[in-house]
Protein backbone atom coordinates (compact mmCIF):
# COMPACT_ATOMS: atom_id res chain seq x y z
CA UNK A 1 0.00 0.00 0.00
CA UNK A 2 3.01 2.41 0.79
CA UNK A 3 4.86 1.38 -1.86
CA UNK A 4 1.96 2.43 -4.27
CA UNK A 5 2.62 5.70 -2.67
CA UNK A 6 6.14 5.67 -2.59
CA UNK A 7 5.86 4.86 -6.49
CA UNK A 8 4.12 8.06 -7.35
CA UNK A 9 1.29 5.96 -9.31
CA UNK A 10 -1.14 7.18 -6.64
CA UNK A 11 0.50 10.74 -6.47
CA UNK A 12 -2.81 12.81 -7.00
CA UNK A 13 -5.20 10.80 -4.55
CA UNK A 14 -3.51 10.79 -0.70
CA UNK A 15 -3.57 7.94 1.33
CA UNK A 16 -5.53 7.30 4.97
CA UNK A 17 -3.89 4.77 6.33
CA UNK A 18 -6.29 3.28 8.81
CA UNK A 19 -4.31 2.66 12.59
CA UNK A 20 -5.07 -1.14 13.80
CA UNK A 21 -7.64 -2.10 16.57
CA UNK A 22 -6.79 -3.08 20.04
CA UNK A 23 -6.24 -6.54 21.02
CA UNK A 24 -8.45 -8.81 22.51
CA UNK A 25 -9.68 -8.40 26.05
CA UNK A 26 -10.17 -10.56 28.96
CA UNK A 27 -12.86 -9.19 29.83
CA UNK A 28 -14.73 -5.60 28.21
CA UNK A 29 -15.57 -2.03 29.05
CA UNK A 30 -17.82 0.17 27.63
CA UNK A 31 -17.04 2.59 24.96
CA UNK A 32 -14.94 6.09 26.23
CA UNK A 33 -17.95 8.02 25.62
CA UNK A 34 -20.94 5.96 27.27
CA UNK A 35 -21.24 6.94 30.79
CA UNK A 36 -23.99 5.59 31.93
CA UNK A 37 -24.29 5.51 35.72
CA UNK A 38 -26.46 4.82 38.87
CA UNK A 39 -27.42 8.05 40.71
CA UNK A 40 -26.67 7.08 44.90
CA UNK A 41 -29.02 8.17 47.11
CA UNK A 42 -30.53 7.97 50.39
CA UNK A 43 -29.25 9.71 53.87
CA UNK A 44 -27.16 6.21 54.27
CA UNK A 45 -26.08 5.80 50.51
CA UNK A 46 -28.49 3.36 51.22
CA UNK A 47 -30.34 2.74 47.31
CA UNK A 48 -29.20 3.53 43.37
CA UNK A 49 -31.40 4.17 40.65
CA UNK A 50 -30.97 2.77 37.49
CA UNK A 51 -30.57 5.16 34.10
CA UNK A 52 -33.47 4.39 32.50
CA UNK A 53 -33.68 7.14 29.87
CA UNK A 54 -30.44 5.81 28.70
CA UNK A 55 -31.03 2.37 28.24
CA UNK A 56 -32.64 0.33 24.99
CA UNK A 57 -34.98 -3.00 25.45
CA UNK A 58 -35.70 -4.44 28.02
CA UNK A 59 -32.38 -5.25 29.70
CA UNK A 60 -30.84 -3.70 32.54
CA UNK A 61 -27.05 -4.28 32.37
CA UNK A 62 -26.22 -6.22 35.78
CA UNK A 63 -23.68 -3.25 36.75
CA UNK A 64 -27.20 -0.56 37.00
CA UNK A 65 -29.49 -2.83 38.43
CA UNK A 66 -30.88 -0.53 40.91
CA UNK A 67 -29.85 -1.12 44.85
CA UNK A 68 -32.12 -1.00 47.63
CA UNK A 69 -29.98 -1.90 50.92
CA UNK A 70 -31.83 -2.32 54.27
CA UNK A 71 -27.85 -3.23 56.34
CA UNK A 72 -25.37 -2.33 53.38
CA UNK A 73 -23.69 -4.49 50.52
CA UNK A 74 -23.06 -7.89 52.27
CA UNK A 75 -20.02 -9.74 51.55
CA UNK A 76 -20.79 -13.14 51.23
CA UNK A 77 -17.79 -15.85 50.42
CA UNK A 78 -19.27 -17.88 48.35
CA UNK A 79 -17.47 -21.22 50.05
CA UNK A 80 -19.01 -20.90 53.29
CA UNK A 81 -22.32 -19.76 51.76
CA UNK A 82 -25.51 -21.85 52.99
CA UNK A 83 -29.00 -21.76 52.82
CA UNK A 84 -30.84 -23.75 55.27
CA UNK A 85 -34.41 -24.68 54.95
CA UNK A 86 -36.40 -25.76 58.63
CA UNK A 87 -39.52 -24.92 60.71
CA UNK A 88 -42.22 -27.18 59.43
CA UNK A 89 -40.34 -29.32 57.31
CA UNK A 90 -39.80 -33.33 57.31
CA UNK A 91 -36.27 -32.76 56.70
CA UNK A 92 -34.36 -29.40 58.17
CA UNK A 93 -31.53 -29.23 54.73
CA UNK A 94 -28.96 -27.10 54.33
CA UNK A 95 -27.95 -26.54 51.04
CA UNK A 96 -24.58 -25.23 49.83
CA UNK A 97 -24.27 -23.01 46.39
CA UNK A 98 -22.72 -26.37 44.91
CA UNK A 99 -26.10 -28.19 46.19
CA UNK A 100 -28.18 -25.43 44.46
CA UNK A 101 -26.74 -25.35 41.23
CA UNK A 102 -27.21 -29.72 40.99
CA UNK A 103 -30.84 -28.62 40.91
CA UNK A 104 -32.39 -28.36 37.38
CA UNK A 105 -31.62 -24.56 36.39
CA UNK A 106 -34.57 -22.32 35.79
CA UNK A 107 -34.21 -19.08 33.70
CA UNK A 108 -36.80 -16.12 33.66
CA UNK A 109 -36.61 -12.54 33.14
CA UNK A 110 -38.39 -10.54 35.51
CA UNK A 111 -38.27 -6.49 36.49
CA UNK A 112 -37.39 -5.97 40.10
CA UNK A 113 -38.94 -2.62 41.81
CA UNK A 114 -38.55 -0.87 45.07
CA UNK A 115 -41.99 -0.43 46.74
CA UNK A 116 -41.79 3.10 47.32
CA UNK A 117 -40.36 3.33 43.40
CA UNK A 118 -41.81 6.61 41.76
CA UNK A 119 -43.11 8.45 44.95
CA UNK A 120 -41.93 11.74 43.09
CA UNK A 121 -45.11 11.16 41.16
CA UNK A 122 -47.43 10.90 43.61
CA UNK A 123 -46.21 13.95 45.59
CA UNK A 124 -42.71 15.42 44.40
CA UNK A 125 -44.20 18.03 41.14
CA UNK A 126 -40.51 18.82 40.82
CA UNK A 127 -40.23 19.15 36.99
CA UNK A 128 -36.36 18.82 36.48
CA UNK A 129 -36.62 14.86 37.43
CA UNK A 130 -35.38 12.37 34.62
CA UNK A 131 -37.06 9.14 34.78
CA UNK A 132 -33.88 7.85 36.35
CA UNK A 133 -35.02 9.93 39.55
CA UNK A 134 -38.77 9.92 39.09
CA UNK A 135 -38.68 5.89 38.17
CA UNK A 136 -34.90 4.37 38.71
CA UNK A 137 -35.87 1.87 41.32
CA UNK A 138 -36.99 -1.12 38.68
CA UNK A 139 -34.46 -2.67 36.87
CA UNK A 140 -34.76 -6.12 34.60
CA UNK A 141 -32.54 -9.34 34.53
CA UNK A 142 -32.62 -12.80 33.21
CA UNK A 143 -32.26 -14.49 36.61
CA UNK A 144 -30.88 -18.36 36.82
CA UNK A 145 -31.57 -20.10 39.79
CA UNK A 146 -33.46 -23.11 41.23
CA UNK A 147 -36.71 -23.14 41.58
CA UNK A 148 -38.24 -22.98 45.25
CA UNK A 149 -41.14 -25.62 44.26
CA UNK A 150 -38.59 -27.82 44.07
CA UNK A 151 -36.59 -26.92 46.87
CA UNK A 152 -40.03 -27.45 49.11
CA UNK A 153 -40.14 -30.95 47.68
CA UNK A 154 -36.77 -31.70 48.41
CA UNK A 155 -37.20 -30.91 52.11
CA UNK A 156 -41.07 -32.21 52.52
CA UNK A 157 -43.12 -29.09 53.65
CA UNK A 158 -45.80 -29.89 55.73
CA UNK A 159 -49.12 -29.26 53.91
CA UNK A 160 -49.99 -27.01 57.20
CA UNK A 161 -47.42 -24.88 56.52
CA UNK A 162 -49.28 -21.55 54.80
CA UNK A 163 -45.93 -19.20 55.51
CA UNK A 164 -42.36 -19.12 55.87
CA UNK A 165 -39.63 -16.61 56.43
CA UNK A 166 -37.07 -15.60 54.14
CA UNK A 167 -33.85 -14.23 56.05
CA UNK A 168 -31.00 -12.64 54.63
CA UNK A 169 -27.18 -13.00 55.47
CA UNK A 170 -26.67 -9.04 55.75
CA UNK A 171 -26.08 -7.07 58.87
CA UNK A 172 -29.39 -6.57 59.47
CA UNK A 173 -30.60 -9.76 59.17
CA UNK A 174 -33.69 -8.50 56.33
CA UNK A 175 -37.02 -11.03 57.08
CA UNK A 176 -39.80 -10.91 55.29
CA UNK A 177 -43.02 -13.63 55.62
CA UNK A 178 -43.94 -14.88 52.33
CA UNK A 179 -47.17 -16.88 51.78
CA UNK A 180 -46.21 -21.05 50.72
CA UNK A 181 -48.06 -20.61 47.59
CA UNK A 182 -45.81 -18.03 46.07
CA UNK A 183 -42.98 -20.67 46.70
CA UNK A 184 -45.12 -23.19 44.81
CA UNK A 185 -45.96 -20.76 42.07
CA UNK A 186 -42.63 -18.94 40.45
CA UNK A 187 -40.68 -18.57 43.19
CA UNK A 188 -37.02 -19.38 43.04
CA UNK A 189 -33.73 -19.07 44.68
CA UNK A 190 -31.40 -17.43 42.02
CA UNK A 191 -28.12 -17.80 41.29
CA UNK A 192 -27.24 -15.93 38.40
CA UNK A 193 -28.40 -12.91 36.72
CA UNK A 194 -27.98 -12.06 32.98
CA UNK A 195 -25.90 -15.05 32.30
CA UNK A 196 -23.35 -14.49 35.47
CA UNK A 197 -23.11 -15.12 39.32
CA UNK A 198 -25.21 -12.54 41.15
CA UNK A 199 -23.47 -8.99 42.02
CA UNK A 200 -22.89 -8.57 45.28
CA UNK A 201 -25.34 -5.51 45.32
CA UNK A 202 -28.13 -7.97 44.33
CA UNK A 203 -27.29 -10.75 46.89
CA UNK A 204 -24.07 -12.80 45.98
CA UNK A 205 -23.71 -15.48 45.55
CA UNK A 206 -28.08 -16.46 46.19
CA UNK A 207 -30.81 -14.07 46.46
CA UNK A 208 -35.24 -15.35 46.57
CA UNK A 209 -36.64 -14.10 43.69
CA UNK A 210 -40.62 -13.56 43.54
CA UNK A 211 -41.68 -12.32 40.26
CA UNK A 212 -43.45 -9.54 40.39
CA UNK A 213 -43.66 -8.59 43.90
CA UNK A 214 -42.45 -5.87 45.95
CA UNK A 215 -38.28 -5.86 46.15
CA UNK A 216 -37.67 -5.70 49.19
CA UNK A 217 -39.19 -9.41 49.78
CA UNK A 218 -36.41 -10.51 47.18
CA UNK A 219 -34.40 -11.09 49.87
CA UNK A 220 -30.65 -10.77 48.78
CA UNK A 221 -27.95 -12.75 50.61
CA UNK A 222 -30.42 -15.33 51.69
CA UNK A 223 -29.54 -17.60 54.28
CA UNK A 224 -32.53 -19.14 55.71
CA UNK A 225 -36.14 -20.23 55.35
CA UNK A 226 -38.15 -21.12 57.76
CA UNK A 227 -41.85 -22.70 57.20
CA UNK A 228 -44.64 -21.73 59.75
CA UNK A 229 -48.24 -21.50 60.06
CA UNK A 230 -48.75 -18.07 60.01
CA UNK A 231 -46.91 -14.73 59.46
CA UNK A 232 -43.62 -14.01 61.18
CA UNK A 233 -44.66 -10.24 61.64
CA UNK A 234 -41.33 -9.02 61.19
CA UNK A 235 -40.55 -4.84 61.33
CA UNK A 236 -40.49 -4.73 57.55
CA UNK A 237 -43.97 -6.29 57.56
CA UNK A 238 -45.63 -4.50 59.81
CA UNK A 239 -44.07 -0.65 60.74
CA UNK A 240 -42.03 -0.39 57.27
CA UNK A 241 -44.01 -1.68 53.88
CA UNK A 242 -47.20 -1.09 54.69
CA UNK A 243 -49.45 1.17 52.81
CA UNK A 244 -51.76 3.43 54.83
CA UNK A 245 -55.11 4.13 53.64
CA UNK A 246 -57.79 6.75 54.16
CA UNK A 247 -60.09 5.10 55.77
CA UNK A 248 -57.70 4.86 59.29
CA UNK A 249 -56.33 1.37 58.53
CA UNK A 250 -52.99 0.48 56.98
CA UNK A 251 -52.68 -2.59 54.11
CA UNK A 252 -50.14 -5.25 55.02
CA UNK A 253 -48.29 -7.69 52.66
CA UNK A 254 -49.21 -6.07 49.68
CA UNK A 255 -46.74 -7.76 47.89
CA UNK A 256 -47.90 -7.42 44.48
CA UNK A 257 -46.47 -4.42 42.21
CA UNK A 258 -49.37 -3.41 40.17
CA UNK A 259 -49.09 -2.36 36.22
CA UNK A 260 -47.19 0.28 35.60
CA UNK A 261 -45.57 2.63 32.65
CA UNK A 262 -43.14 5.57 31.97
CA UNK A 263 -42.08 7.18 29.21
CA UNK A 264 -38.34 7.18 29.02
CA UNK A 265 -37.71 9.17 25.55
CA UNK A 266 -38.43 12.21 25.39
CA UNK A 267 -38.08 12.70 29.01
CA UNK A 268 -35.91 15.42 31.15
CA UNK A 269 -33.12 15.98 30.31
CA UNK A 270 -33.79 15.42 26.46
CA UNK A 271 -34.43 18.06 24.61
CA UNK A 272 -36.31 17.51 20.99
CA UNK A 273 -33.83 19.54 18.80
CA UNK A 274 -36.83 19.62 15.50
CA UNK A 275 -39.97 18.85 14.86
CA UNK A 276 -40.87 15.68 12.48
CA UNK A 277 -40.81 11.77 13.75
CA UNK A 278 -39.45 11.05 17.36
CA UNK A 279 -39.59 7.64 18.57
CA UNK A 280 -41.95 8.11 22.14
CA UNK A 281 -40.14 5.19 23.97
CA UNK A 282 -40.37 3.60 27.17
CA UNK A 283 -41.24 0.84 29.64
CA UNK A 284 -44.34 -0.91 30.78
CA UNK A 285 -44.58 -3.70 33.50
CA UNK A 286 -46.96 -5.49 35.71
CA UNK A 287 -46.75 -7.91 38.94
CA UNK A 288 -49.45 -9.55 37.93
CA UNK A 289 -48.83 -11.03 34.38
CA UNK A 290 -47.91 -9.74 30.53
CA UNK A 291 -48.69 -6.10 29.31
CA UNK A 292 -51.41 -6.14 27.06
CA UNK A 293 -51.26 -2.92 25.57
CA UNK A 294 -49.95 0.22 26.18
CA UNK A 295 -51.33 3.69 25.32
CA UNK A 296 -50.03 7.08 24.62
CA UNK A 297 -51.38 10.51 24.51
CA UNK A 298 -49.68 13.33 23.05
CA UNK A 299 -52.25 15.83 24.72
CA UNK A 300 -52.20 15.41 28.37
CA UNK A 301 -54.74 12.83 28.22
CA UNK A 302 -57.38 14.25 26.08
CA UNK A 303 -57.14 11.35 23.70
CA UNK A 304 -55.31 8.03 23.57
CA UNK A 305 -53.48 5.91 20.76
CA UNK A 306 -52.30 2.52 20.68
CA UNK A 307 -48.25 2.19 21.30
CA UNK A 308 -46.50 -0.47 19.48
CA UNK A 309 -44.91 -3.56 22.05
CA UNK A 310 -41.71 -4.73 21.24
CA UNK A 311 -41.03 -8.69 21.48
CA UNK A 312 -40.59 -10.11 23.69
CA UNK A 313 -43.71 -9.32 25.82
CA UNK A 314 -43.02 -11.25 28.85
CA UNK A 315 -44.86 -11.76 32.46
CA UNK A 316 -43.87 -10.19 35.26
CA UNK A 317 -41.29 -8.33 32.71
CA UNK A 318 -40.52 -4.89 31.67
CA UNK A 319 -42.32 -4.88 27.82
CA UNK A 320 -40.67 -2.09 25.86
CA UNK A 321 -43.17 0.39 24.30
CA UNK A 322 -42.78 2.52 20.91
CA UNK A 323 -44.84 5.29 19.62
CA UNK A 324 -44.09 6.98 16.56
CA UNK A 325 -44.63 11.16 16.69
CA UNK A 326 -45.00 13.21 14.19
CA UNK A 327 -44.38 16.70 16.46
CA UNK A 328 -45.75 20.03 14.96
CA UNK A 329 -43.36 21.77 17.28
CA UNK A 330 -45.92 22.81 19.48
CA UNK A 331 -46.42 22.63 23.14
CA UNK A 332 -47.68 19.05 24.32
CA UNK A 333 -47.89 17.16 27.35
CA UNK A 334 -46.94 13.13 26.77
CA UNK A 335 -48.20 10.33 29.03
CA UNK A 336 -48.03 6.56 28.70
CA UNK A 337 -51.07 3.92 30.42
CA UNK A 338 -50.21 0.21 30.69
CA UNK A 339 -52.89 -2.71 30.33
CA UNK A 340 -52.32 -5.42 32.01
CA UNK A 341 -53.78 -9.12 31.06
CA UNK A 342 -56.23 -9.16 34.26
CA UNK A 343 -57.86 -6.07 32.51
CA UNK A 344 -56.11 -3.74 35.42
CA UNK A 345 -55.29 0.05 33.83
CA UNK A 346 -52.84 2.39 34.91
CA UNK A 347 -54.83 4.94 36.80
CA UNK A 348 -54.40 8.33 37.14
CA UNK A 349 -53.05 10.45 40.01
CA UNK A 350 -56.77 11.79 41.32
CA UNK A 351 -58.33 7.82 40.80
CA UNK A 352 -55.29 6.80 42.98
CA UNK A 353 -55.32 9.56 45.63
CA UNK A 354 -59.18 8.93 45.65
CA UNK A 355 -58.34 5.12 46.59
CA UNK A 356 -55.46 5.34 49.06
CA UNK A 357 -54.90 9.09 50.85
CA UNK A 358 -52.48 11.73 50.05
CA UNK A 359 -51.00 10.15 52.91
CA UNK A 360 -49.86 6.48 51.97
CA UNK A 361 -47.06 5.04 51.37
CA UNK A 362 -45.38 2.64 48.65
CA UNK A 363 -46.95 1.23 45.05
CA UNK A 364 -47.15 4.65 43.05
CA UNK A 365 -47.97 3.18 40.07
CA UNK A 366 -49.97 6.68 38.85
CA UNK A 367 -49.76 7.97 35.33
CA UNK A 368 -46.68 9.81 34.69
CA UNK A 369 -46.33 13.12 32.11
CA UNK A 370 -43.67 15.14 30.52
CA UNK A 371 -44.21 18.51 28.81
CA UNK A 372 -42.76 19.41 25.70
CA UNK A 373 -42.08 22.90 25.63
CA UNK A 374 -42.14 24.35 21.98
CA UNK A 375 -38.88 25.00 22.19
CA UNK A 376 -38.44 21.14 22.75
CA UNK A 377 -37.41 21.13 25.83
CA UNK A 378 -38.44 18.29 28.04
CA UNK A 379 -39.54 18.94 31.92
CA UNK A 380 -41.46 15.69 34.04
CA UNK A 381 -45.48 16.96 35.54
CA UNK A 382 -47.11 14.59 37.73
CA UNK A 383 -50.26 13.46 35.26
CA UNK A 384 -50.53 16.61 33.77
CA UNK B 1 -5.24 -24.51 6.99
CA UNK B 2 -7.61 -21.78 6.03
CA UNK B 3 -9.90 -20.07 8.32
CA UNK B 4 -12.57 -21.42 6.07
CA UNK B 5 -10.98 -24.85 5.70
CA UNK B 6 -11.07 -25.11 9.37
CA UNK B 7 -14.44 -24.03 9.53
CA UNK B 8 -15.42 -26.29 6.66
CA UNK B 9 -13.14 -29.04 8.78
CA UNK B 10 -15.39 -28.28 12.03
CA UNK B 11 -18.99 -28.41 10.45
CA UNK B 12 -18.11 -31.76 8.53
CA UNK B 13 -16.95 -33.44 11.79
CA UNK B 14 -20.54 -31.72 13.39
CA UNK B 15 -22.57 -33.57 11.01
CA UNK B 16 -20.49 -36.70 11.38
CA UNK B 17 -21.09 -37.45 14.83
CA UNK B 18 -24.38 -35.51 15.58
CA UNK B 19 -26.57 -38.04 14.35
CA UNK B 20 -25.38 -40.91 16.89
CA UNK B 21 -25.56 -38.18 19.62
CA UNK B 22 -28.68 -36.86 19.05
CA UNK B 23 -32.30 -38.49 20.39
CA UNK B 24 -35.41 -37.81 19.58
CA UNK B 25 -37.27 -35.61 22.49
CA UNK B 26 -40.19 -37.91 23.19
CA UNK B 27 -39.40 -38.99 26.04
CA UNK B 28 -38.28 -36.91 29.21
CA UNK B 29 -38.28 -38.65 32.33
CA UNK B 30 -39.90 -37.05 34.86
CA UNK B 31 -38.51 -35.50 38.10
CA UNK B 32 -37.72 -38.10 40.84
CA UNK B 33 -39.74 -37.08 44.03
CA UNK B 34 -36.12 -36.09 45.78
CA UNK B 35 -33.14 -35.28 44.00
CA UNK B 36 -31.28 -36.01 47.49
CA UNK B 37 -28.90 -32.92 47.65
CA UNK B 38 -27.85 -31.13 50.90
CA UNK B 39 -26.96 -32.20 53.30
CA UNK B 40 -29.64 -32.42 57.36
CA UNK B 41 -29.55 -29.86 59.21
CA UNK B 42 -28.72 -30.30 63.24
CA UNK B 43 -30.90 -29.16 65.79
CA UNK B 44 -27.57 -27.35 67.36
CA UNK B 45 -27.14 -25.00 64.26
CA UNK B 46 -30.36 -24.62 63.29
CA UNK B 47 -30.74 -23.23 66.96
CA UNK B 48 -27.08 -20.94 66.53
CA UNK B 49 -28.96 -18.77 63.45
CA UNK B 50 -32.83 -19.18 64.57
CA UNK B 51 -33.50 -15.62 65.95
CA UNK B 52 -36.91 -15.31 64.89
CA UNK B 53 -39.44 -14.19 67.69
CA UNK B 54 -43.64 -14.72 66.81
CA UNK B 55 -46.33 -12.16 68.11
CA UNK B 56 -46.83 -14.97 70.63
CA UNK B 57 -43.68 -14.94 72.20
CA UNK B 58 -42.31 -18.33 70.16
CA UNK B 59 -38.50 -17.42 70.16
CA UNK B 60 -38.07 -14.87 73.13
CA UNK B 61 -34.88 -15.67 74.82
CA UNK B 62 -33.99 -15.99 78.72
CA UNK B 63 -33.52 -12.77 79.93
CA UNK B 64 -34.89 -9.66 81.57
CA UNK B 65 -35.27 -5.74 81.07
CA UNK B 66 -36.76 -2.36 82.76
CA UNK B 67 -36.89 0.85 81.23
CA UNK B 68 -34.80 2.58 83.40
CA UNK B 69 -31.83 -0.36 82.70
CA UNK B 70 -33.06 0.40 79.58
CA UNK B 71 -32.51 4.10 79.61
CA UNK B 72 -28.89 4.44 79.86
CA UNK B 73 -28.11 1.61 77.17
CA UNK B 74 -30.14 3.98 74.70
CA UNK B 75 -28.59 7.25 75.66
CA UNK B 76 -24.74 5.09 74.96
CA UNK B 77 -26.55 2.84 71.71
CA UNK B 78 -29.04 4.58 69.79
CA UNK B 79 -29.23 8.43 71.04
CA UNK B 80 -26.89 9.45 68.61
CA UNK B 81 -29.08 8.35 65.74
CA UNK B 82 -32.65 8.42 67.39
CA UNK B 83 -32.41 11.82 69.35
CA UNK B 84 -32.03 11.48 73.65
CA UNK B 85 -35.60 10.72 74.06
CA UNK B 86 -36.14 8.91 70.87
CA UNK B 87 -38.11 12.06 68.86
CA UNK B 88 -35.18 13.79 67.77
CA UNK B 89 -33.71 12.25 64.89
CA UNK B 90 -31.91 12.89 62.68
CA UNK B 91 -32.96 9.04 62.12
CA UNK B 92 -36.51 7.37 62.28
CA UNK B 93 -37.83 8.59 65.41
CA UNK B 94 -39.76 6.30 67.78
CA UNK B 95 -41.45 7.73 70.29
CA UNK B 96 -45.18 9.37 70.13
CA UNK B 97 -48.63 8.62 70.79
CA UNK B 98 -50.24 11.59 69.02
CA UNK B 99 -52.16 10.96 66.92
CA UNK B 100 -54.10 9.24 68.99
CA UNK B 101 -57.46 8.79 67.06
CA UNK B 102 -58.95 7.30 64.02
CA UNK B 103 -55.24 6.64 62.58
CA UNK B 104 -55.32 9.03 59.83
CA UNK B 105 -52.12 8.01 58.26
CA UNK B 106 -53.62 7.91 55.29
CA UNK B 107 -55.22 10.99 54.78
CA UNK B 108 -52.15 13.43 56.27
CA UNK B 109 -48.96 12.62 54.76
CA UNK B 110 -47.40 14.95 57.19
CA UNK B 111 -47.65 12.26 60.00
CA UNK B 112 -44.21 10.45 61.50
CA UNK B 113 -44.86 6.64 62.13
CA UNK B 114 -43.48 5.44 65.21
CA UNK B 115 -43.47 2.49 67.60
CA UNK B 116 -46.30 4.16 69.64
CA UNK B 117 -48.50 4.63 66.59
CA UNK B 118 -48.08 2.79 64.17
CA UNK B 119 -46.51 -0.55 65.22
CA UNK B 120 -48.95 -3.42 65.75
CA UNK B 121 -47.02 -6.33 68.02
CA UNK B 122 -45.24 -5.38 70.88
CA UNK B 123 -42.74 -8.81 69.56
CA UNK B 124 -41.77 -7.18 67.05
CA UNK B 125 -39.68 -4.22 68.98
CA UNK B 126 -37.64 -7.19 70.28
CA UNK B 127 -37.13 -8.69 66.82
CA UNK B 128 -36.00 -6.00 64.90
CA UNK B 129 -33.48 -4.79 67.96
CA UNK B 130 -32.04 -8.15 68.53
CA UNK B 131 -32.01 -8.17 64.71
CA UNK B 132 -31.02 -5.05 63.29
CA UNK B 133 -30.14 -2.69 65.51
CA UNK B 134 -27.77 -0.52 66.16
CA UNK B 135 -27.43 -0.63 62.47
CA UNK B 136 -23.25 0.12 62.58
CA UNK B 137 -23.12 -3.02 65.05
CA UNK B 138 -26.79 -5.67 65.02
CA UNK B 139 -25.93 -8.27 66.88
CA UNK B 140 -24.11 -6.75 69.59
CA UNK B 141 -26.37 -6.29 72.22
CA UNK B 142 -27.70 -9.38 74.65
CA UNK B 143 -30.92 -10.44 75.20
CA UNK B 144 -31.01 -7.93 78.76
CA UNK B 145 -29.64 -5.44 76.92
CA UNK B 146 -32.98 -5.62 74.01
CA UNK B 147 -35.20 -6.62 76.57
CA UNK B 148 -34.06 -3.33 78.52
CA UNK B 149 -33.98 -1.31 75.83
CA UNK B 150 -37.60 -2.35 74.60
CA UNK B 151 -39.16 -1.83 78.22
CA UNK B 152 -37.35 1.79 78.09
CA UNK B 153 -38.94 2.59 74.34
CA UNK B 154 -42.13 0.89 75.64
CA UNK B 155 -42.75 3.35 78.07
CA UNK B 156 -41.20 6.42 76.16
CA UNK B 157 -44.29 5.36 73.83
CA UNK B 158 -47.03 5.35 77.19
CA UNK B 159 -47.86 1.76 76.62
CA UNK B 160 -46.26 0.16 79.78
CA UNK B 161 -45.78 1.52 83.50
CA UNK B 162 -41.86 2.58 83.84
CA UNK B 163 -41.59 -0.13 86.84
CA UNK B 164 -42.50 -3.20 84.32
CA UNK B 165 -40.14 -5.55 83.45
CA UNK B 166 -40.20 -7.07 79.80
CA UNK B 167 -38.99 -10.44 79.40
CA UNK B 168 -40.50 -13.57 77.59
CA UNK B 169 -43.78 -13.84 79.31
CA UNK B 170 -44.58 -10.13 79.97
CA UNK B 171 -43.70 -8.45 76.02
CA UNK B 172 -45.97 -11.04 74.32
CA UNK B 173 -48.91 -9.77 76.40
CA UNK B 174 -48.20 -5.94 75.65
CA UNK B 175 -50.97 -4.96 73.40
CA UNK B 176 -49.90 -2.00 71.16
CA UNK B 177 -52.06 1.08 70.21
CA UNK B 178 -52.22 0.32 66.46
CA UNK B 179 -52.75 -3.76 67.10
CA UNK B 180 -56.30 -3.29 65.13
CA UNK B 181 -55.25 -1.46 62.03
CA UNK B 182 -53.76 -3.79 59.68
CA UNK B 183 -55.80 -5.44 56.93
CA UNK B 184 -54.92 -7.93 54.60
CA UNK B 185 -54.16 -6.97 51.30
CA UNK B 186 -57.45 -6.75 49.05
CA UNK B 187 -55.66 -5.73 45.13
CA UNK B 188 -56.72 -8.33 42.95
CA UNK B 189 -56.29 -6.82 39.76
CA UNK B 190 -59.36 -6.47 37.32
CA UNK B 191 -60.36 -2.76 36.00
CA UNK B 192 -61.08 -1.84 39.37
CA UNK B 193 -57.99 0.33 41.42
CA UNK B 194 -57.91 -0.23 45.33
Amino acid sequence: MLDRGVLGQAAASPVHPRPLGRSATAVGVRAPGERIQRVVGGALHEISLTPLQDLHGIVTPADLHYERHHAGVAVVDPHQYELLIHGMVDRPTVFDLAALRRFPAVSRFHFLECSGNGESAYRNMRPDQSPQLVDGLTSTSEWTGVSLATLLREVGVHPRATWFLAEGGDAGLMARSIPVEKARDDAMIAYAQNGEALRPEQGYPARLLLPGWEGNTNVKWIRRLEFADRPFMTRDETSKYTDPLSNGTARMFSFVMDAKSIITFPAFPATLTGRGWWDVTGLAWSGRGRITRVDVSTNGGKTWSLAILQQPVLPKCHTRFSFPWNWDGREAVLMSRATDETGYVQPRLAQLRAARGPGTRYHFNDIRAWRVAADGAVTFEVDG
Amino acid sequence: MTRSGMLRTALAAVAAVAPTHVRRADHRPGPPARYGLGRSATAEEIRAVDVTVMPDGTGLPAGSGTAVQGAAIFRQTCARCHGATGVEGPFDRLVGREPRQGFPFGRDESLVRTIGNYWPYSTTVYDYIHRAMPYDAPGSLRPNDVYALVAFLLWRNEIIADTATMDARTLPRVRMPARDRFVNDDRRGGPEVR
